[in-house]
């Protein structure tokens, strides 16, 4: 079976699971490497799938649900696939009463998605989050690691930026490495 | 010894204690609700905090060891205020619902709150709208009732090995669920209730199939008959406030029949008809070198999880059916013929300690009389649901007598309703047939009696043969001993497992203590010495000299393991593959 390079579609005869499973092993005796093992995983696929939550409890012999509850309970861990750009509407209070439902749908209309999706050329995931401490700047998006103040007509030229970076970016590459 | 004060009172207590501990072993009532004793003590609820002399904050009693000199109090104006804010901020997220739901008369959160005279609802909070996955037709997992106590977890895990649900999510989004969040119907749940019994609140339950049954009864087309499991005789009088273990045959059979059910039968019958196969079975594979060891199949909790976790193990089951299947496949074709009935329009209920009994009346397979063999299964609790709503006072009934010719049994098939009954029961009937007399009248072997939550093994001589033999109950021990099948550490002719703690006294959808979890192990040993009793007391006790199941035999079946038996009797496996779950692990 093939795999493709976005990290949907993980099947167990993936070769990734190699270098995984050679970590595993390297770590074994280490009390309480869960965490790094599934950091290494998230490095190698994007995101933790079922398929490789499983093999991860398989191997170390700790029970799905433990492991679940350990991704689940981590923000920087990821069950679902992300963007290339991670953007981010921030609903606590402040930036709730301030417009930030606006905001969201803006982007959602933009780029396409609902909030927890990803668009179909990887490229966003469109999320909320709660407060992330910027009241004094509310309404904030936490643009691809940047907290941003933002207003309802900001939203198309932040798509735009990103996109042209994405280019840029893509060009700056030696032509081997594009996929 | 560890010399210490509670309350002002000097105790003293075995290095290792905790104050938690301590204090119940001399009486005090610490109030808790996350706590069971080794294998849920996470300090997660904090309704247990005490004030410690010299320790700074309030401490949790279920983690605290005691230490030499302590000065604990439980009882001040801190540790109640606190106490009763801990209550009051659980309550601001809990759905509540009392007056319809199923654990109004034993919820833990509900008697703590009263304990600890709430009168108000002070903090309004956000309500989780999490929606109550209905998926699985054995167990209920309501979300907005869940108090996140994690003793469902723990008993999961630690108890039946199955890790079926866990903790997700963190803060305000945390709540019980299994692997991915998948339903319940797709975990490697192996619908054994033991979660059930554990739980404090109404957020893990029985799936509730009273209405229907109801609806049965109230129509006059159908003809609707009963069957009940050995254990609930021992059982269903703990509804009714009765202590634990009494004996309440005779009442039962009247409350059926008040309730309105046309016959009331006893799975104990099948539960002989199965040991008569199944110890065919046995003789068979021991002669012609069949696969060994045999292993029993009466309990669909631990068929169920044979089938997630050891599908290279499922040859090794016996291929009977469970005595609640048998039943069924028998009332719609022996009972429908011999009385002139029709089978579709007989409903056949039964009621069992059993959740995981819901699932398996439900498996496609289970349809030998070409009907859905049993239409409905009602655990204890809701069988003692059913009374009180059709205002039955169990307790004031006079005694009476199942019918016949399904409601006929022996001692034997009364102790199919404890750990090492099966075994028991199959090694009075084989040890008969394999030495060609009756044993000098030996019935008992107290060899494979009575351990909870383990397993035992004996070495039984009959007639010159070797018997290998061991029972495992609880699904976490069952794995232990499989393993070491597996690994050939071990060689029995023959395996007793059940699914749950005890046996099916100590089924899921068994009556929860008053007191809580707490009293679990007592109850199962008052439940299992009452089976006993029964077994002592009748006079009958070889399964294979029920004159009932000769005249099955006789007018209708033929042999054991003959063509008519294989046919209606007998079932077969299948792998299956819950979300994430990766087999021999
Ligand atoms: S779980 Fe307890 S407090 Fe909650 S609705 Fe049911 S009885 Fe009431
Ligand atoms: S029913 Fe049994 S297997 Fe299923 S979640 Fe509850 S304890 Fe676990
Ligand atoms: S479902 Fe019940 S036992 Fe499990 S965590 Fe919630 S309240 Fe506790
Ligand atoms: S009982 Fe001690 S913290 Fe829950």
């Amino acid at each position: 079976m093939s795999t493709c390079c976005c990290g949907m579609g993980v099947t167990t005869d993936d070769p990734r699971f190699a270098e995984l499973d050679a970590f595993m092993a390297s770590v074994r005796e280490q009390p309480g490497s869960l965490i790094s093992v599934l950091h290494k995983a998230q490095q190698l696929f994007g995101f933790l799938p079922e398929e490789v939550e499983s093999r991860i409890a398989h191997t170390m012999s700790i029970p799905l649900t433990d492991v679940y509850g350990v991704v689940t309970f981590y923000n920087l861990f990821n069950t679902q696939p992300v963007g290339k750009y991670a953007i981010s509407v921030c609903m606590g209070t402040a930036c709730y009463v301030r417009g930030a439902g606006r905001i969201l749908d803006r982007f959602a209309e933009e780029l396409g998605v609902q909030a927890g999706q990803v668009t179909d050329d990887r490229l966003f995931s469109l999320e909320v989050c709660r407060c992330v401490g910027a009241c004094s700047l509310a309404p904030v998006v936490v643009v691809d690691g940047e907290v941003r103040q933002l207003k309802e007509a900001d939203v198309p030229a932040v798509v735009a930026e990103l996109r042209q970076r994405s280019e840029l970016e893509a060009l700056s590459q030696p032509v081997s490495a594009r996929s | 010894m560890i010399n210490l004060t509670i309350d002002r009172v000097p105790v003293s207590v075995e290095p290792g204690t905790t104050v938690l501990e301590a204090a119940r072993q001399h009486g005090i009532r610490i109030p808790t609700l996350c706590y069971l004793k080794d294998i849920n003590q996470i300090g997660a609820c904090r309704m247990c905090l005490i004030e410690a002399k010299g320790y700074r904050g309030l401490q949790t009693a279920c983690t605290l060891p005691c230490a030499e000199g302590m000065e604990v109090s439980t009882n001040t104006k801190d540790v109640r205020e606190t106490r009763k804010l801990i209550l009051e901020l659980l309550l601001s997220d809990h759905n509540i619902s009392c007056p319809t739901c199923v654990r109004q008369g034993n919820c833990e959160l509900l008697r703590l709150s009263q304990e600890a005279g709430i009168t108000d609802l002070p903090i309004k909070g956000e309500l989780h709208q999490s929606a109550i996955d209905h998926s699985s037709p054995a167990i209920s997992l309501d979300a907005t009732k869940c108090v996140l106590c994690q003793r469902c977890v723990a008993v999961c895990r630690e108890v039946q090995g199955v890790s079926a649900i866990g903790l997700v999510n963190r803060g305000f989004e945390s709540r019980v669920a299994p692997f991915f969040q998948a339903q319940l119907n797709a975990a490697a749940c192996a619908n054994c209730g033991q979660c059930t019994l554990v739980c404090p609140t109404g957020a893990l339950t029985e799936r509730d199939d009273t209405a229907a049954v109801w609806e049965a009864l109230h129509d006059p087309t159908k003809h609707v008959i009963v069957q009940t499991a050995p254990a609930i005789r021992v059982a269903v009088g703990e509804t009714f406030g009765l202590p634990a273990g009494s004996i309440s045959t005779g009442q039962m059979v009247t409350g059926l029949r008040r309730l309105g059910f046309d016959r009331v039968f006893d799975t104990t019958f099948t539960a002989d008809l199965t040991i008569v196969e199944e110890a065919s079975e046995l003789e068979e594979r021991l002669t012609h070198g069949g696969t060994l060891p045999l292993i029993t199949s009466c309990s669909p909790g631990w068929v169920k999880y044979a089938e997630h976790f050891y599908p290279t193990m499922l040859p090794h089951l016996s291929t009977c059916k469970s005595p609640q299947q048998m039943f069924g496949a028998l009332a719609k074709t022996y009972y429908a013929e011999k009385y002139g009935l029709d089978p579709k329009d007989i409903v056949s209920v039964s009621i069992m300690p059993c959740t995981a009994k819901k699932f398996e009346a439900g498996r496609p397979e289970m349809n030998a009389s070409g009907y859905q063999d049993v239409d409905h299964v009602l655990t204890t609790r809701e069988f003692g649901r059913m009374l009180r709503q059709a205002g039955v006072n169990l307790k004031k009934l006079p005694d009476s007598e199942f019918d016949s010719p399904l409601g006929l049994s022996t001692g034997a098939g009364v102790i199919f309703g404890t750990t090492g009954g099966v075994m028991e029961a199959a090694l009075r009937t084989a040890a008969e047939w394999l030495t060609g007399n009756q044993l000098n009248g030996r019935v008992k072997f107290t060899e494979v009696r009575g351990e909870v939550r383990g397993i035992k093994e004996a070495t039984v001589v009959v007639g010159g043969n070797v018997l290998r033999v061991a029972v495992a109950n609880g699904l976490a021990a069952a794995a232990r001993m499989l393993e070491k099948i597996q690994a050939g550490e071990v060689q029995y002719h023959f395996v007793e497992i059940m699914g749950c703690p005890g046996g099916c006294i100590g089924g899921g959808g068994q009556p929860i203590p008053p007191d809580g979890p707490e009293e679990l192990d007592e109850v199962r040993q008052a439940r299992i010495q009452s089976l006993y009793t029964i077994d002592e007391m009748s006079t009958i006790r070889r399964s294979h000299e029920n004159p009932a199941v000769q005249a099955l035999y006789r007018e209708f079946l033929g042999e054991p393991l003959g063509e008519k038996s294989h046919h209606l009797l007998h079932t077969h496996y299948q792998v299956r593959h819950p979300a994430g779950v990766r087999t021999g692990r």
